[in-house]
């Protein structure tokens, strides 16, 4: 029972009073009992402890909770995880590796790093190990999201999940309105009915996007509107494009849709916040990554049924056509060259990512919010088409058709690899710049053509630096 | 003749005083709720459940639960137990300001009641340091303390809070001793008191309430640091701000664990603060500078 | 740091002679002389030699880095450049952004919290019903931990939707505003503000009650009105607490960091409204991994911070003068 507002009445009062005496001697069992347990976890000795520094995200967590079992599997193996959000894991987890701390077994990393710090020789080659355990199946890894992981041919990190992007939209306000989603929407269609829908005197946006800044924030929705509308970051010749023509569109397009029929306070929001709007009920449409349909469906029992699914949108602001857009993305993890107790690790590494944790993991967290997007099998298993009939096969689309070496129309051509990002080591800093004028942008304290007008000198200085362009 | 002057002044302002001071006292308790109400509401959403933590308007009238606050101690709530950097946090702030007490109460003293020639040199120098922006340091430190193999260790942390607490601790230290009275050191050592005996049984217990307040000052600053423990630590020094920090997750909004981990992380400070108020008024004013 | 030491020297040489002169032994031999000195020393020597080892360790090693190029994404960087870090970091528009950011951050947020924090020291001290309740509630702010208050005012406060700013202010027309987007700036200084002012106002508070009650009522008897005795007495008193406030005050707001982080990640506004100069070097070590320019950067802050302290510490006459009458 719930009351709101100040509608508080004397019975109410006491009626508080007595639950909340009620609750106190009820809640104060379970404390005591947490505590006592993690006492007593502590005293077991274990002859080897891996350490792993995780992302924080609700799927690291479940694997922390499923954790006593690879343990009753290894006895001799003690697992202890160090989860941080996104921009300070990877911080923490390269200056660990750069200067050869080895404060970590494995790390949690993405298919951005990967290429690039095995490149630098950072990392450990995975294919002898993980081919040799035929019970590992690696060709059962996504193509794509094996890919994405490869230098010169060779695994240096397994996919722990995989996402693209799609859309997320409420049927019954579609309905209402007399709208019908297509599955596969464009740009124009997405803002003609975000216009329709927007309807903020019921505290209801037409759509949620991400403005927070951050290169993985508001830069990966935006990047691929830029992508299928025709533009780039930079030309084959390594000249930032972020004033052309096409960019500008792009950007206007997306930056006027957030301002005039988005979520009150966009530039701020990221995924997390995106989340919460849809999950209760403030939001018609959201556009984000398609990891979220798990956690919709298994979080937010308010909208989870009401929840239809699409294809991320194509085209330009002016309506041409444009490649499939959904981004390509996975979690993975690797093993830092020189760290100690490789065997041990490995180990871990295999049980996590493998098919087996898969059908292990779905009783125990939800079918439809097992860890999806990285083996083929998944996609086969009966329980899990039953629980994610709805989105499952969009998401595997997806990541099928990302085309991270080609990721713009047809015809412009590109030096970088990356759908959302651009796979070098400066991307980081030139990224976090970038998306600090586009969320001024979206603000509303400065205007699309000044933000991309820095952003564009920011990038020119960039690639000057980096040696790129003349 | 003064007084009685004063005694009808007043009679002639009283109702208008008594208005006035009530005015006052009025503005006073509004400033004093309006600046509390971040701290009340902290506390009122710890007790929420998620749902209604999470509302448009926000939710005044709710059952209230500790589900939260077992929660943040339960290590499943993706940041890990709270009772370990509970440990840490309760081992580095006692380790940490009884070094500061060790290394600054005899500086002090060098300070100013027996002070050395040039305690004036000594006492800039550290003020400068405590200006120096330490988050400048941040790479080399990482880098001396790999070196050193204190990654992940509560003595790195115990060495950096001695530092940046030390200078302050001096000078707060130095002008609690110069308030002790001239004479009373004179007529012990007229007494024939020896060095010991002027410290153990004169000046120490004169200054004992100062040294307290210093100590609860860099309890203070110990406890609540961020930015070095956030980089330095990750398993088995992780402090209580650090861990109170993943709950700003990636996924999720999860404000009522938010607030109840908030607020088991604060209230140490909080009570111990509240419970020497007298001694932070005194302390922070270096002794009132007299 | 040296040319503060050397120039304060010259002053000290005379008084500290009479100082060991008065309290010295009556001995005339040198030796004797100098080891009673060093005795006198001695129990300084600890602290100042873990001082000077803590602050100076990682000064000589930012030092030697910020001379090389090393940024950690390109292998085989760390070797001798000379000064291509500090021309990059003084060409950099962003370090000079941030140096803007820095000084209007510190000196606003430091003001507002001495204006905020003296108009509660005055309220607070006087007698009225609940004293001790009210001067618990508004020192409680200093108490909490900055991490807590940067993480609630981001959620629970400043939230366009849920938070209790726009719900506590939409009686007056306010609808759904996005603080920290809008006025990223103010955002995190009214975070500084609410977490500072407690400070100011206990160390004003502290002047308020040293003041000496016969002063006030000659002054009152002398036909004084209370604000001609505010102006007059009180203020000239408050003089060195409030400048002693100030000083404090900003050296930890300048270094102000986890606020930004969590609040605002050092954006907003016209796109790094919020980037002081430590979050700067942040970005320098952790999102472009170049050490050598974070070095750098440190070590020009470092000098600059010298300067100004230098200059903000003789400004500050009277604390000195203050601690001068003691010894």
């Amino acid at each position: 029972m719930l009351y709101q507002g100040k509608k508080m009445t004397g019975w109410a009062r006491s009626r508080l009073v007595a639950t909340g005496l009620a609750a106190v001697t009820v809640a104060a069992v379970p404390v005591v009992q947490a505590q006592s347990s993690a006492a007593s976890s502590k005293a077991h000795v274990a002859s080897t402890t891996i350490k792993i520094a995780i992302e924080s995200n609700s799927n690291m967590q479940n694997i922390e909770t499923l954790t006593p079992e690879f343990e009753k599997l290894y006895p001799g193996i003690h697992v202890e995880y160090d989860s941080l959000n996104e921009n300070n894991e990877r911080a923490l987890v390269e200056t660990d590796i750069t200067t050869h701390a080895n404060e970590f077994n494995a790390v949690m990393i993405s298919n951005y790093e990967t290429p690039m710090w095995a490149k630098n020789g950072w990392l450990v080659n995975l294919t002898p190990a993980l081919t040799a355990d035929k019970s590992y199946q690696i060709n059962d890894l996504l193509k794509p999201i094996r890919d994405s992981l490869s230098y010169k041919n060779n695994l240096y990190g397994v996919p722990f999940y995989g996402e693209s992007s799609m859309v997320y939209y409420r049927k019954s306000l579609f309905k209402a309105a007399g709208l019908t989603m297509p599955l596969h929407p464009t740009w124009r269609q997405i803002e003609a009915d975000a216009a329709k829908l927007n309807n903020p005197s019921k505290g209801v946006a037409g759509i949620c996007l991400r403005g927070q800044n951050g290169w993985g924030e508001n830069l990966a929705v935006l990047d691929t509107a830029i992508n299928t509308g025709g533009g780039s970051w930079f030309n084959d010749s390594w000249k930032p494009q972020l004033t052309s023509p096409a960019d500008e569109a792009a950007v206007k397009m997306y930056v006027n849709l957030v301002r005039k029929y988005g979520e009150s306070g966009a530039s701020q929001d990221g995924f997390t916040q995106c989340e919460a709007l849809f999950g209760e009920g403030k939001t018609a449409m959201w556009y984000d990554a398609t990891v979220a349909a798990g956690l919709i469906a298994t979080s937010y029992p308010k909208v989870s049924a009401d929840t239809g699914y699409a294809y991320a949108p194509t085209g330009s602001a002016s309506g041409a056509k444009g490649v499939p857009s959904g981004w390509l993305y996975t979690w993975s993890l690797s093993i830092p060259k020189g760290a100690p107790n490789q065997a041990a690790t490995l180990k871990w590494l295999e049980w996590a990512t493998g098919k087996q944790y898969i059908a292990y993991s779905g009783p125990k967290i939800g079918w439809a919010n097992i860890d999806p997007g990285t083996r083929y099998s998944t996609y086969a298993l009966p329980q899990y088409k039953a629980a994610a009939k709805a989105f499952a096969a969009i998401t595997l689309a997806s990541i099928g058709a990302a085309k991270p070496n080609d990721p713009t129309n047809p015809g412009v051509k590109v030096p970088y690899t990356g759908v959302q990002f651009v796979d070098e080591p400066w991307f980081i800093n030139l990224g976090t710049e970038v998306s600090n004028n586009i969320s001024a942008a979206i603000a509303g304290t400065e205007s699309v053509t000044q933000a991309l007008a820095t952003s564009q000198a920011e990038a020119t200085q960039t690639v000057k630096q980096a040696g790129l362009l003349k | 003749m003064a007084t009685s002057l004063d005694n009808r002044i007043h009679h002639k302002r009283g109702s208008r005083q008594w208005f006035l001071g009530h005015f006052w006292t009025t503005v006073t308790w509004v400033i004093a709720l309006f600046l509390f109400s971040p701290v009340l509401w902290m506390v009122i959403t710890s007790f929420k459940r998620e749902g209604s933590a999470y509302t448009d308007p926000p939710t005044l009238i709710f059952h209230p639960t500790l589900n939260e606050y077992s929660q943040v101690f339960s290590s499943g709530s993706g940041a890990g137990g709270a009772g370990a950097p509970f440990e840490h946090s309760l081992v580095v702030t006692v380790a940490s300001v009884a070094l500061v007490l060790l290394l600054g109460i005899p500086a002090a003293y060098a300070l100013s009641i027996r002070p050395i020639k040039r305690w004036r040199d000594a006492l800039f120098f550290f003020l400068a340091t405590k200006m120096l922006p330490y988050v400048a340091a941040i790479v080399p430190i990482y880098l001396i303390a790999e070196h050193l193999g204190l990654l992940d260790n509560v003595i790195a942390l115990i060495i950096l809070y001695t530092g940046f607490n030390l200078p302050l601790a001096v000078w707060m230290i130095r002008s609690f001793l110069l308030e002790v009275p001239r004479e009373v050191l004179e007529a012990a050592r007229i007494d024939g008191a020896g060095l010991r005996t002027e410290l153990m049984r004169v000046i120490f217990p004169m200054v004992l309430p100062g040294i307290a307040a210093t100590a609860l000052i860099c309890v203070i600053f110990t406890w609540n640091e961020f930015f070095f423990a956030y980089f330095l630590t990750a398993f088995n020094a992780q402090t209580v701000p650090v861990f109170l920090s993943h709950f700003q997750s990636t996924e999720g909004e999860y404000w009522a664990l938010l607030a109840a981990a908030a607020t088991i992380s604060c209230l140490p400070v909080i009570l111990a603060g509240w419970i020497a108020q007298k001694q932070l008024v005194r302390g922070l004013s270096l002794g009132a500078l007299k | 740091m040296s040319d503060l030491v050397d120039s304060t020297n010259q002053l000290e040489v005379g008084r500290g002679d009479v100082v060991s002169a008065t309290h010295g032994p009556t001995s005339k031999k040198d030796g004797h002389l100098r080891r009673k000195a060093w005795i006198r020393r001695l129990p300084l020597l600890p602290a100042l030699i873990y001082m000077v080892i803590v602050t100076q360790a990682p000064f000589v090693v930012t030092l030697w880095y910020s001379f090389r190029g090393w940024n950690t994404e390109t292998p085989g960087s760390n070797k001798f450049v000379g000064f291509a870090s500090y021309s990059a970091v003084l060409s950099d528009p962003a370090f000079r952004s941030a140096a803007v950011v820095t000084i209007e951050m510190t000196a606003s947020a430091a003001i507002i919290s001495m204006l905020l924090g003296s108009a509660m020291a005055i309220l607070i001290n006087r007698t009225f019903m609940g004293r001790g309740v009210v001067r618990t509630m508004l020192i409680t702010p200093f108490l909490v931990m900055p991490v807590a208050t940067a993480l609630l005012f981001g959620t629970t406060i400043y939230d366009p939707y849920f938070g209790l700013l726009n719900w506590i202010l939409s009686p007056f027309g306010v609808n759904h505003v996005n603080w920290v987007g809008l006025y990223s700036m103010p955002s995190v200084v009214a975070v500084l503000v609410w977490e500072w002012a407690p400070f100011m106002m206990l160390i004003v508070l502290a002047g308020l009650q040293s003041e000496s009650l016969e002063s006030l009522e000659a002054a009152r008897v002398d036909g004084a009105n209370a604000f001609k005795t505010f102006v007059w007495i009180t203020l000239p008193h408050l003089r060195q607490y409030i400048e002693l406030g100030l000083l404090l005050g900003s050296i930890y707001i300048v270094q102000a960091f986890g606020e930004i982080f969590i609040l605002t990640d050092g954006g907003g506004g016209n796109g790094s409204a919020t980037t002081n100069l430590p979050f700067y070097i942040y970005n320098k070590v952790f999102n472009a991994f170049d050490f050598s320019q974070a070095a750098a950067a440190g070590v020009i802050v470092v000098i600059a911070t010298e300067i100004v302290a230098t200059v903000t510490l003789r400004l500050l006459s009277g604390l000195f003068r203050a601690t001068e009458v003691m010894s």
